[in-house]
């Protein structure tokens, strides 16, 4: 019971100093927040897939797919309705997802990361040389509406960012309750010996198929609100160095706690912001510097910090 | 017909070059057990390194003995090899090999990154061009086309790469106790084999063949800011084809590679990328880790 309060005080606060914080920042950073979450979203799937010991370097597929819903959509039915483009986003991605999550499933380690790696760039291969779909320039994207509600400036990106706030809470506070729930203890089980969950008599495979289908639906959100805030999709999109910036992102927060992915996904879109501005030429280098140091420094990243009383510590 | 011998020809020379890249990384995978992300990016310091150089030497009075060009090449990867090996494997990979593989994995995709910077800083970001060690051969008649005759030293140097690994591996002392560690690296040690110099062997080969590999492709392109990224996502291909670790399976993973994507560039040039991956997808299929590896018991 104790554990469920935490989770309804914890999705308040957040609900609270989210939405309050929105009304206070500028332009920039309120569009800089709304990627940031949603690209935390897709981060959060790999995270969920970590818990279990696999990392999906092709997270970048869902993503792309959830954008392209978007342009595509956007281009060719006039459909800009936001409730609706995440609605066809999250069935597109439950059916690529789940015709790749059982397959998927039988491989482990470099494999799973390669082979996801390789779907994505399938669909990357693909939609560059799709002139239809707009090849390597991509589509634009029209502003959403929201059930029939359409602002301009400045309250289209509040209120995109909102609605960003707003599915980030919601999906965090089910992954967490998830998370503690027997098909996440089960995950946290087969990372440390799937072997013997096997024998305990749980389906390893079926364990890892559901965290594949979850973790592509969040990308599929993730991509559908970025595709919709840039105003722009391309190719790019599903490119490995996207995904890879994906598994960064959930390296640095490590797989103990869920608003360290977010706060990992604010850090990256900073650092990138900031290092483009001053250091336009060396963003990557500092990136890289960056990973390496917290991989070296926190192996189980900052969630670690957050969280070493309740999971790790003993 | 004609077609055929095209598609067989261009895929030939496409996996030559693929295998001397390929070979490098399955080999340090095989004796270190990181997959190495930045392998493209030494490709890429490799053909750059060699761009500069060879630029220097027909700067420099180069015109009087032109195939010296060939030998620069060589010494540009072989530089790039020795410098950079030591600095990445005994400053920053020797803290990861007990860890998992996929830490390896993000360990290097860190290296590719800063990598991919400093190339930037160093050369800038216009392209580089040499030209004229691709032109010395001339050209090659083979049946009804033609060819440049680069194209076919590729091959050759790629063949004579292959055979040397193989018989470095298993004719010699040395490649002998690098096999020994790749089977074992505890017992190895045990028997007094410097596992440490071994590792570093290793990885520097497989640095030396990744700018190898961009040594020879600096004169067929123009060398710009980001000819490395592409060319890891394929070489992973063919080594997760062959097996990782596997030789032999890079040098069939590399021919499947060459003649799929050569076959796909004439018939359907759409699917030129989906086809690399969809070839690699069916191996996987049915042998789950490559062709060359046997599928391992699982440990408790």
């Amino acid at each position: 019971m104790k554990a469920l309060s935490d989770i309804r005080i914890t999705t308040a606060l957040a609900l609270v100093v989210l939405v309050g914080g929105g009304q206070l920042l500028p332009d920039w950073a309120l569009f800089l927040m709304t990627i940031a979450l949603a690209k935390g979203l897709v981060s959060l799937g790999i995270v969920m897939q970590m818990r279990a010991g696999l990392v999906s370097f092709g997270q970048g597929l869902f993503f792309c797919i959830g954008a392209y819903v978007s342009g595509l959509m956007a281009n060719f039915t006039g459909v800009t309705d936001i409730f609706l483009l995440t609605a066809l986003a999250v069935l597109a991605c439950l059916a690529v997802g789940g015709a790749f999550g059982p397959l998927l499933a039988n491989y482990r380690g470099i494999f799973f990361a390669m082979l996801s790696l390789s779907l994505s760039m399938i669909l990357y291969g693909v939609l560059s040389k799709m002139n239809s779909l707009g090849g390597t320039d991509g589509l634009n994207v029209a502003a959403p509406t929201f059930a029939g509600y359409a602002p301009e400036g400045r309250d289209l990106s509040m209120t995109l960012y909102l609605y960003t706030v707003v599915i980030v809470v919601f999906i965090g506070a089910m992954l967490r309750t998830g998370f503690d729930s027997q098909h996440g203890l089960v995950s946290l089980a087969i990372r440390s010996n799937e072997l013997r969950v096997e024998y305990l008599g749980a389906s390893v495979r079926r364990t890892n198929a559901i965290n594949y289908v979850i973790s592509a639906v969040l990308g599929g959100i993730g991509g559908v609100i970025t595709g919709l805030a840039i105003g722009h999709v391309d190719p790019e999109y599903a490119y490995w160095t996207t995904s890879g910036e994906f598994v960064f992102v959930a390296i640095l927060a490590g797989y103990l706690s869920i608003p360290a992915v977010f706060v990992a996904s604010i850090i990256l879109e900073l650092v990138r912001s900031f290092s483009n501005l001053y250091f336009p030429n060396t963003w990557q280098m500092v990136l890289g510097v960056f990973l390496l140091v917290i991989i070296l420094a926190l192996p189980n990243g900052l969630g670690s910090l957050f969280q070493r009383r309740r999971e790790g510590g003993s | 017909m004609d077609l055929l011998l095209v598609i067989l020809v261009d895929g030939l020379i496409y996996g030559a070059w693929l295998f001397i890249i390929s070979v490098g990384l399955t080999l340090v995978f095989g004796v270190l057990g990181i997959l190495n992300l930045a392998h493209g990016s030494l490709y890429a310091i490799g053909a750059y390194a060699t761009a500069t150089a060879v630029g220097i030497y027909f700067a420099y009075g180069g015109d009087a003995f032109p195939l010296g060009s060939y030998i620069v090449m060589a010494f540009s990867a072989l530089l790039v090899a020795v410098v950079i090996a030591p600095i990445l494997e005994r400053g920053l990979l020797r803290h990861f090999y007990h860890r998992d593989e996929v830490i390896g994995v993000l360990v290097t995709y860190g290296v590719f990154l800063i990598l991919e910077d400093a190339i930037k800083l160093i050369w800038g970001v216009d392209p580089l061009f040499v030209y004229e060690p691709y032109d010395l051969l001339g050209m090659v008649e083979a049946g009804p086309l033609f060819y440049v005759a680069y194209d076919f030293l590729v091959i050759a140097v790629s063949a004579v790469t292959g055979f040397a690994v193989w018989y470095f591996l298993n004719r010699t002392r040395r490649g002998k106790v690098m096999l020994a560690v790749i089977h074992d690296r505890e017992m190895s040690q045990t028997m007094g084999v410097n596992v440490d110099k071994v590792f570093l062997l290793a990885f520097g080969t497989g640095v030396f063949l990744a700018a190898f590999g961009g040594a020879l492709t600096a004169p067929m392109i123009s060398v710009s800011p980001g000819i490395g990224v592409n060319v890891i996502i394929v070489a992973f291909a063919v080594i997760i084809i062959g097996g990782l670790g596997s030789i032999e399976g890079a040098a069939l993973g590399a021919v499947m590679v060459g003649i799929s994507r050569a076959a796909s560039v004439h018939l359907m040039p759409e699917l030129e990328l989906f086809i690399i991956y969809f070839v690699m997808a069916v191996v996987l299929f049915f042998r789950p880790e490559g062709i060359f590896v046997r599928t391992q018991t699982r440990k408790i």
